[in-house]
């Protein structure tokens, strides 16, 4: 095994496994810790596939921004002397069910095929195994800071620019729904 | 030789772990980290793709929309609940049935 597959195994198994605990911890604040490791163990892939500026911005916006705010809503949304910050689960097996289904339908690694009579052999579970995608030359471990702020500010400037009114209306939105009228 | 079907694989795990939350939490602010578990295994393929696919960053590109428009959506999002809490009094989205006849 390469020292790359080493990394890349290690820290899938990081996001994979704390994804797992943020859906099945019983406390929200292990849920939030948890989302904690996902959004690193994400990072750390995105470094992994040369991906450096996303990796910064991944850890500042997700890990700084998003899951403070997102620790603010457990807090606001119980009463503070409130010891047990539990989140009930329903229709569990349902839900594993599908979701289980769905995972191997898509990722399952091992070759499971059927033989139909005018078609031949089709294989059924793991899809992304199976497609062969168009991959190409790929793209080299290289800085992509400047290039993609040139491309912010040149070919998708508009795109750019569309996203920043985005985040102003959706914060405005925000506060105004939260706010406390008067007469009411 | 990890090639593009691993991460494919792992990014598919994160999508049906963020799945699984959104459908058996009651609590809206768990329902909200699934949410991100999903974007999140969006933004992996993207940057897979971009980087096993033509050469170039427009996977990259798109993966930074997607960080920004989580951060909009986490932003409303926690406001509706903190509405709803005040509403209420419960985190808990099967009991927000106001529109039931």
């Amino acid at each position: 095994m390469s020292a790359e597959a080493a990394v890349f195994y290690v820290f899938a198994a990081i996001t994979v496994a704390a994804a797992a605990v943020v859906v099945l911890a019983r406390s929200l604040i292990y849920s939030a810790f948890a989302l904690l490791f996902t959004f690193f163990g994400v990072a750390g892939l995105y470094v992994l596939l040369g991906a450096d500026f996303l990796a910064a911005t991944q850890l500042l916006i997700y890990v700084g921004g998003i899951l403070v705010l997102l620790l603010f809503g457990v807090m606001l949304t119980h009463k503070l002397y409130d010891l047990n910050l539990k989140s009930e689960v329903t229709q569990f097996l349902p839900a594993a069910i599908i979701c289980g289904g769905l995972f191997v339908l898509l990722a399952w690694p091992i070759e499971v095929s059927l033989i139909l009579p005018r078609i031949g052999r089709v294989r059924i579970l793991g899809t992304l195994w199976q497609t062969s995608w168009a991959t190409g030359t790929g793209r080299g471990p290289a800085a992509t800071t400047e290039e993609i702020g040139r491309l912010f500010m040149g070919r998708y400037l508009l795109p750019f620019e569309a996203a920043s009114v985005l985040l102003l209306v959706a914060l405005m939105g925000a506060a105004m729904i939260v706010r406390r009228r008067k007469d009411a | 030789m990890i090639t593009l079907p691993h991460y494919l694989t792992v990014s598919a795990a994160l999508f049906t772990l963020g799945l699984l939350g959104v459908l058996t939490r009651r609590n809206a602010v768990n329902v909200l980290m699934g949410i991100e578990l999903i974007l999140n295994s969006a933004n992996l393929n993207l940057v897979a793709f971009s980087r096993f696919g033509p050469g170039n960053l427009q996977g990259q590109l798109f993966a930074v929309f997607v960080i920004v428009i989580a951060a909009a959506e986490v932003a409303v999002a926690l406001a509706i609940v903190l509405t709803l809490y005040r509403l209420r009094r419960t985190p808990n989205l099967d009991e927000a049935d106001f529109l039931r006849g």
